[in-house]
């Protein structure tokens, strides 16, 4: 097993939201099998937006999807807030990212033909709350993300900002313990990029969440609480800055 | 998540009227075809439903429907007559003859001989006229499939002379019958007016029409006539049967209906299976999201569930919708008169609509079960 990094110090004593402990993850190549991910060992801890930062292939969308219920490791445990995702049942284990996680995909994923309120009230909508007071209360969040003004319109009536908002309003509508973001600046310029950041630290950032954000945009960097850095499926660098290039 | 789900698919207008053309396209062809098909093979029994009073058709031992008979000697009616617990009997003659217009077209008619006295073997409603314009004589009641084959549209034909097989016939009634399997035009007299229109063979006795006593079966008193007079003798409801077997037998009918009832079918799953596969795969991503975000393989069913239900309700019920237009457009013209949709052929397309959506839905839904959640981050 490859030599995990050791841990920085953290200012006050941060609760560890996800708990990876020897995390390998194989995937099938014709008739042999890839190795992405080499037993990761690591904590996300509530309190910090942690990036997830790698080339291309590194492992990192990997590593994410495990830490978050929706990809099974080939071997090793991942504890999400003291719970060992991977032993519930699939039902248990749907049931603890509805009530428990919020994601933020790359291309938003918004369905369509519904307005902005009525996606971001899909997570409560799921869980079974009335469609109308799931809107209302979404649109309680989409005025805090200053699109409140946009909450009856679809999303093709949206710009590409305003669309990203609606997606972190679906992420965090339900009030989740942990986000996960995917590549959330990819298609924004930078200073667009740091505003959607700032946006995010300032509604998904709170003491008993914790916030991962996937990322190879290196303009905000500087935003991190902490960067993971892999390489090859291993973390090759655990700290609060990226490390110095050479 | 049903809500959810009914916005995706009427969110895409496109797709969502492609999949009430195909259903709705689908039950129409296929309840449409069947109404046509059963009003047609019970066309087969109109001869019998035409003359109500009978309970009971007596007839040689090799006829088989009101169409394909033998004739017997006049005496059969005697013995039909002398049977216990036969209330009446009476004689009934059925043939072909010519007719030659006004205009000098030949057309060939069936002549339908009733019995002199009580005028039994007649349809029980007449368009035009009294039954009793026959004991005129001469006179001939046509049925409407013959007014508008013979006579333009608005003409009354009563008091219209016919040359009928040569000799001097005049319609004095139109009566309200059931078209035969032929549309074949149907001329009703008099039987001994009958035997003069009709020349022929020595036994000219088509069938014998009896009503039985009362307190008495008329299969009992039916298996007793064949019993005491060997003659055939089958009760009202199984004459009618043959009638209908025998042209589901001795015609391709069935075959041709059931072919497009198939290609309806073959058609609807074809549609409906591309759009909805279309739809399902335009979403896919979205699905991945929800499953992503914690909504389960079972609720994801009963996403696709509700659409498939959504646009099979309303696509069926334009299907039925249209057949029941389509009948009544048509109900002016004689070939559809009378035309009903037995509550059968509804359930059979809603049957086949099921077994559509089932099929259709089963093929898409497959993609959204093989999607990986973390199909979502790729």
């Amino acid at each position: 097993m490859t030599e995990q990094p050791e841990q920085p110090a953290r200012s006050g004593n941060p609760a560890a939201a996800i708990r990876a402990r020897g995390v390998t993850r194989d995937f099938p190549a014709g008739q042999s099998t890839i190795r992405v991910l080499h037993g990761i060992d690591t904590d996300i801890r509530s309190g910090e937006m942690t990036y997830v930062v790698g080339e291309s292939g590194s492992g990192k969308t990997t590593l994410i999807s495990i830490m978050c219920g929706i990809l099974w490791p080939t071997d090793g445990e991942v504890e999400v807030f003291g719970t060992d995702i991977y032993r519930l049942s699939d039902t248990e284990l749907v049931n603890f990212r509805l009530n428990n996680i919020g994601f933020i995909f790359q291309q938003y994923n918004l369905i369509p033909s519904i307005d902005a309120a009525a996606n971001a009230a899909v997570p409560l909508i799921a869980q079974g709350m009335a469609v109308g007071a799931a809107r209302e209360k979404a649109k309680v969040l989409l005025d805090k993300l200053n699109i409140g003004d946009q909450a009856d319109k679809l999303p093709k009536q949206l710009s590409g900002g305003q669309q990203q908002r609606v997606a972190i309003a679906r992420a965090l509508v339900h009030e989740p313990r942990l986000v996960v973001c995917d590549e959330p600046t990819a298609a924004l310029d930078a200073r667009s990029g740091r505003r959607v950041m700032d946006l995010l630290r300032e509604v998904a950032v709170a003491p008993d969440r914790a916030c991962i954000i996937v990322t190879h945009d290196n303009r905000i960097f500087d935003l991190a609480d902490r960067i993971l850095v892999l390489e090859d499926g291993r973390i090759t660098h655990d700290g609060t800055e990226m490390p110095q290039e050479g | 998540m049903l809500w959810i789900a009914i916005r995706m698919l009427t969110g895409d207008a496109q797709k969502f009227y492609g999949l009430l053309f195909g259903i709705g396209f689908s039950t129409l062809l296929i309840t449409q075809q069947l109404t046509i098909f059963v009003n047609l093979v019970e066309r087969g029994a109109s001869g019998v439903y035409n003359a109500p009073e009978a309970e009971i058709w007596v007839m040689d031992p090799v006829s088989r429907t009101t169409e394909v008979n033998y004739a017997m000697p006049a005496t059969a009616l005697d013995k039909v007559r002398s049977v216990p617990g036969v209330e009446w009997a009476v004689p009934h003659l059925r043939a072909q003859a010519s007719v030659r217009t006004k205009d000098g077209d030949l057309e060939g008619v069936a002549v339908i001989g009733v019995d002199d006295a009580t005028l039994i073997g007649m349809p029980a409603r007449m368009k035009e006229g009294e039954k009793s314009v026959l004991f005129a004589p001469d006179s001939v009641v046509i049925d409407d499939t013959g007014t508008t084959r013979f006579f333009p549209a608005g003409v009354s034909p009563i008091g219209e002379r016919l040359e009928l097989n040569d000799q001097r016939a005049v319609i004095m009634g139109v009566a309200d019958a059931i078209p035969s399997f032929t549309s074949t035009v149907v001329l009703y007299t008099r039987y001994s007016n009958a035997l003069n229109f009709v020349p022929g063979t020595r036994n000219r006795l088509t069938f014998v029409l009896a009503g039985v006593q009362d307190g008495v079966s008329p299969a009992e008193v039916a298996a007793r006539i064949e019993r005491e007079t060997g003659l055939k003798a089958q009760i009202r409801e199984n004459f009618a049967r043959s009638g209908i077997d025998f042209i589901i037998e001795n015609t391709g009918i069935p075959t041709n209906f059931g072919i497009t009832v198939v290609l309806g079918f073959v058609v609807g799953v074809a549609i409906v299976g591309l759009t909805f596969s279309l739809f399902i795969r335009d979403n896919i991503k979205q699905f991945g999201a929800l499953k992503a975000i914690g909504v389960t393989n079972g609720k994801i069913m009963g996403m696709v569930g509700a659409q498939a239900g959504l646009v099979g309700l309303i696509g069926y019920a334009l299907g039925v919708i249209g057949t029941v237009v389509f009948i009544q457009v048509f109900s002016a013209n004689p070939f559809f008169k009378g035309f009903y949709i037995p509550w059968q052929i509804p359930l059979v397309s809603l049957v086949a609509v099921i077994v559509i959506l089932a099929i259709t839905g089963l093929i898409a839904i497959r993609s959204v079960l093989k999607t990986e959640p973390a199909a979502v981050f790729r």
